[in-house]
């Protein structure tokens, strides 16, 4: 075998090993550098159902309310945003999928506060496109204005969503 | 599930909920790279040694294949949401074990039958047996949790695993093999150090808040209290009889490591790294001054020059392979590692191989890959959700890291010589075998740990009542 293939196949083996190293590396991207916080980009009507937790049922109201929501609501808020609360300034995109709150840190907004439990409320969309919010049985409650959430309870555009310190407010 | 899911919309920034995909085709994709590494590097051995292609290398191929086509499809279908990493690294590593063996059984004077002849195709057995096991485990292991049954069992069960090899005798030079006469011979340390793990794992979480909470602050660091020290001075009086009978180093501080680093993740007070590292010194030295056997690997690291049996010892030829490997090393199947001698260079002198043959790059890409795995086993222990799974998943990697930190070490001067093998690359059943189970029970975990959380149950009111607009 000439000197130079094996010199060629010296170099190739070693650049194919670092290839595995570095397409590894791409793979567990997320873990090294956190969660993502990207740009969004101007792509309003190409929302997907996201997240697996959402069960099949659940998952299909978000199709159904994201194709709806296309020629639907201008007052439908597009975002959710943390006003008051170690997180303030957080923003969520509201593309369809349910909004987990709580300690758990699988939630959508991992809440750092004592008195929030870890699976405490969430916010989904009904069929209609309006955003609900409902108490999962939190020990400290959600409150809606003032008043403490009992059932699911629509959301008024503007209206805050206390749960301990954090306030949570939905906007266009 | 298609892979990550981040969706842009709008004109400002997103925390994107992302959940978690199951990943299983980039695990399959990765594999398809796994696997062809090692056929190309196969090749190139062949071509260097023969100038032709080696006659094996199609069967070679498809056998490995084979094996993690097995491993994917059981963890596709038992395992969906497990890490998607760590069966490629596992592969690959494995298979790249199986090619160095197999080039250094290519040299005559290290592959006669007086040091047991070709390895590689025992080698490729003990591989599937690993395999089988780690498909054992995904199979029958449905909970992970279901071990912490078992806590004070794996003690006892460990215990007997560690002390057995004293009433055989030595075979280079440390009594850490069990020699069954017609079967062969089995390093029990191997399966020991996950089977303590389990107990680490189960006992630590019991008694974590004895251990965390107790304690006087004093100069910085919190003191535990004298009681609370029984614990880890029990496991060190262990470790270092593992040091006096087995005249291992390896094994012993691997085992009391393993503790020290079980007890820090599971109480979160740095004085137990402080007194382990001092308990550890202070032992080490202790023995090192008077067992002949760990005196000679003392003496071998401080001065690897010295003249031994006509010529310099191990550990600096082990040097001189890394030192002519150089940066990109001298190509596989190009390398003088025979010289080494007897049957180290295809166990605990892999590494020189490959820092001979591959350079500086290959050692980094290796040392990398084992990096990831490790990091993989921590990440699967911050994601776990029961404290067991967590002190488990952190036991299973610290063990890995240890072995490969103290094999690597002593290869390249370090640390004094142990007897351990680096894990998968090294010829060796007992290791191929408990690594792959090993594997398999990080993945059980991760594949609990990234499950998602079923949905909370529907509210039995909410269904009954009205809502209003």
């Amino acid at each position: 075998m000439s000197e130079l293939t094996l010199t060629v196949m010296r170099l190739g083996f070693l650049a194919v090993l670092w290839l595995f190293v570095i397409v590894a590396v791409q793979v567990i991207r997320s873990d090294l550098f956190g969660t993502r916080v990207t740009q969004r980009a101007a792509r309003r009507n190409d929302a997907r159902p996201q997240r697996q937790q959402a069960p099949p049922q659940q998952r299909q109201q978000q199709q159904q309310s994201s194709s709806r929501r296309g020629r639907g609501g201008r007052n439908a808020p597009t975002k959710l945003v943390v006003s008051e609360g170690s997180l303030t300034g957080t923003t969520v995109a509201l593309q369809g999928q349910t909004i987990s709150l709580g300690r758990a840190h699988d939630s959508t907004i991992v809440l750092d506060d004592d008195y929030a439990s870890s699976r405490h409320a969430r916010i989904y969309p009904d069929r209609d496109g309006q955003w609900i919010v409902e108490d999962l049985g939190s020990t400290n409650g959600t409150y809606l204005d003032r008043t403490r959430l009992t059932t699911p309870t629509p959301i008024p555009p503007g209206a805050p969503i206390r749960i301990g310190k954090t306030v949570i407010e939905l906007r266009k | 599930m298609s892979s990550n899911l981040n969706i842009n919309t709008g004109s400002n920034t997103t925390v994107s909920p992302g959940g978690l995909p199951s990943r299983r085709n980039t695990e399959l994709a990765m594999l398809v790279f796994a696997v062809l590494i090692p056929v190309f590097a196969y090749a190139n051995v062949g071509l260097a040694k023969d100038g032709s292609l080696p006659a094996g290398m199609l069967g070679y191929g498809l056998g490995l294949g084979l094996l993690a086509t097995v491993c994917h499809v059981v963890v596709r279908r038992w395992a969906p949401y497990a890490d998607p990493l760590m069966l490629p690294i596992s592969t690959l590593l494995n298979g790249l074990g199986l090619v160095l063996i197999w080039r250094l059984d290519q040299e005559p004077n290290i592959t006669t039958p007086a040091l047991g002849g070709a390895m590689a195709p025992g080698q490729l057995i003990w591989s599937t047996l690993g395999v089988a096991l780690f498909i054992g485990v995904l199979l029958f292991l449905k909970d992970h949790r279901v071990l912490q049954r078992y806590t004070y069992i794996s003690m006892v069960v460990a215990l007997i695993l560690l002390i057995l090899p004293m009433f055989f005798p030595a075979r280079f030079g440390a009594r850490i093999w069990i020699t069954i006469p017609g079967v062969g011979s089995l390093q029990p340390g191997e399966f020991a150090k996950i089977i303590i793990a389990v107990f680490f794992a189960g006992y630590l979480m019991v008694k974590r808040d004895a251990l965390a909470l107790a304690s006087r602050r004093f100069m910085g660091l919190y003191l535990p209290r004298g009681r609370d020290l029984g614990p880890i001075l029990a496991i060190w009086a262990l470790s270092l009889m593992i040091l006096v009978f087995e005249t291992d180093l390896g094994t012993s501080l691997l085992f009391f490591g393993l503790f020290v680093i079980m007890l820090y993740v599971a109480t979160e007070r740095t004085s137990w790294v402080v007194f382990g590292l001092a308990l550890s010194g202070a032992g080490a030295v202790a023995v090192a001054s008077f067992a002949g056997h760990v005196q000679s690997r003392v003496d071998g690291w401080l001065d690897p020059l010295a003249r031994e049996n006509g010529g310099v010892t191990e550990t600096a030829q082990a040097m001189f392979s890394f030192g002519s490997g150089g940066i990109l090393g001298s190509g596989l199947g190009q390398g003088y590692s025979r010289l080494i001698g007897g049957i180290a260079p295809k166990s605990d002198y892999i590494l020189a191989t490959v820092g001979e043959e591959l350079g500086l790059t290959g050692v980094m890409a290796i040392l990398v890959l084992y990096a990831l795995l490790i990091e993989r086993g921590m990440r699967t222990s911050l994601a776990a959700r029961d404290p067991f799974g967590k002190l488990l998943a952190v036991g299973l990697a610290g063990a890995f890291a240890l072995q490969v930190f103290v094999v690597a070490g002593g290869v390249t001067g370090l640390i004094p010589l142990t007897g351990m093998t680096m894990p998968f690359l090294a010829q060796g059943g007992s290791s191929v075998i408990a690594n792959w189970a090993l594997v398999a029970i990080l993945l059980r975990i991760s594949d609990t740990a990234r499950r998602p959380a079923p949905a909370p149950a529907p509210n039995s009111d909410a269904e009954m009542t009205q809502v209003v607009r």
